[in-house]
């Protein structure tokens, strides 16, 4: 019989952050904008009350919803983002000083957790070479060209959304839901995914999964809002 | 009479070549998707981890999973492929992508961009664009020629933190086209938008350049 249970699956998302939060550790949040973060675990995180926390994630949700939930509750401390343009609680927060941000390059960013997750400590890119992101940095020329150090990131807890899933945490996910997800799934010392299905353990394509098991520790299947930031529509022509 | 928007993304389309890769810019760039020559493949790529963007959708095909990096819902083609953001800015970073187009604050003579941060004010984020900036084969601004102080944009040096250094190859503003000389040594005015004069040009300029019309 196809199992749809195992170790690593929760039934709900409260559940399955149980025992992994804590006041000042630091999270990765996966997602682009609102496309496939993961707003069940998000939704948790903020009922956990864990406080103090460093976020890694490209943006900050929107006010009240995805990281803006994280935001009204005051329990994010630093982000760090590249662009956290959608959000009047984050603006109204960081210009009081009361949260701290980094600034990295989409990138970067994106390379930084790519390199935690493999355990490269760090690599040099000419992104960010000549301006105030290299400032403080080790600069190293190479073949004429100079490049900037910059590290790997990893996180206590990485939280993440696919579209499918098994009981081994194989995971595969959605058109430009992926973006952030698969980096953040290698990068924390436990990695939470939720998705849209569990599905029986051998029906996923082995040629084609995106997320090897390996990487999620939990997996709980949820249902999703998937608010839309940009709703933008073209109108039929009349022929 | 100085280019319109429009007229600034189709001049800007002539930077098109078939088969080319292409990232676009938020803004006047992105305009430059309803320029593309007849019988010319151009490939959009979407930092956000798509390549092969189609138009935007019908109200019923909208798709949350389905995104541009200006977070506007769009559509896939039959070529589409998606990807995740370390293998998008791979493709950026290790020069695969063939041009970028994108709007500035400022540009400077040596190729110098500052498109992210204006001191004082409430930063955003500089996104990808640093990336792009750094790792594009050819990257093209396109932008108004003055700010809405009626100063000058294309400058001797940036005042506002920079994006990138000498990374900039070609500048087209409403009132012409300047490429940027590849070693950073200065501008060349190439083309001037209809009626412009080059006294106009001069008067509105900060920077210094080189004349050398086409045609």
């Amino acid at each position: 019989m196809p199992t749809t249970t195992s170790p690593k699956v929760f039934p709900d998302a409260k559940t399955a952050l149980e025992g992994l939060t804590f006041d000042g550790m630091t999270v990765m949040s996966g997602g682009f904008g609102l496309c496939g973060i993961p707003e069940n675990l998000i939704a948790a995180l903020r009922d956990s009350g864990a406080s103090g926390l460093t976020v890694i994630s490209n943006n900050a949700g929107v006010d009240g919803f995805g990281l803006g939930q994280l935001l009204t509750t005051r329990q994010i401390r630093r982000m760090i983002s590249s662009y956290v343009g959608e959000n009047k609680e984050f603006e109204r927060q960081y210009l009081a000083g009361e949260l701290e941000l980094e600034f990295n390059p989409q990138g970067t960013l994106a390379e930084r957790i790519r390199a935690g997750g493999a355990g490269i400590p760090g690599f040099y890119t000419a992104t960010g070479v000549g301006t105030i992101v290299a400032d403080g940095k080790e600069i190293k020329e190479f073949n004429g060209r100079q490049y900037v150090l910059e590290t790997g990131l990893v996180a206590d807890l990485s939280i993440i959304k696919a579209w499918k899933g098994d009981a081994r945490g194989n995971l595969v996910f959605r058109k430009t839901a992926r973006n952030f997800n698969p980096m953040m799934a290698t990068a924390g010392k436990v990695c939470v995914a939720e998705v849209e299905e569990i599905v029986p353990v051998g029906s996923l394509d082995p040629d084609n999964i995106h997320t090897p098991g390996i990487y999620v520790d939990r997996i709980v299947q949820a249902t999703f809002e998937k608010r839309i930031e940009q709703r933008t529509v073209r109108t039929k022509e009349s022929i | 009479m100085p280019w319109t928007r429009d007229q600034l993304a189709e001049r800007a389309s002539k930077e098109l070549q078939d088969g080319y890769y292409v990232n676009l810019g938020i803004g006047i760039p992105t305009l430059v998707a309803n320029h593309i020559p007849e019988g010319m493949t151009v490939t959009f790529q979407s930092e956000n981890g798509m390549l092969g963007m189609g138009p935007f959708p019908y109200d019923d095909e909208v798709d949350p999973d389905l995104i541009n990096a200006g977070k506007q819902t769009i559509t896939e083609l039959d070529e589409t492929a998606y990807f995740s953001s370390s293998d998008s800015f791979a493709m950026i970073r290790g020069g695969h992508i063939n041009l970028t187009i994108l709007g500035a604050m400022e540009v400077a003579e040596n190729g110098d961009i500052a498109n992210w941060m204006i001191p004082g004010k409430l930063v955003k984020g500089m996104g990808g664009a640093m990336d792009l900036v750094a790792g594009v084969k050819k990257v093209v601004v396109v932008m108004e020629h003055a700010n809405k102080h009626g100063e000058s944009k294309v400058l001797k040096a940036c005042t506002l933190p920079l994006t990138g250094t000498r990374v900039v190859n070609l500048i087209i503003t409403n009132l012409g086209v300047f490429e940027v000389k590849p070693d950073g040594s200065g501008l060349v005015l190439v083309e001037l938008a209809p009626e412009v004069t080059l006294e106009e040009i001069a008067s509105k300029t900060e920077a210094a350049y080189e004349v050398a019309l086409h045609g």
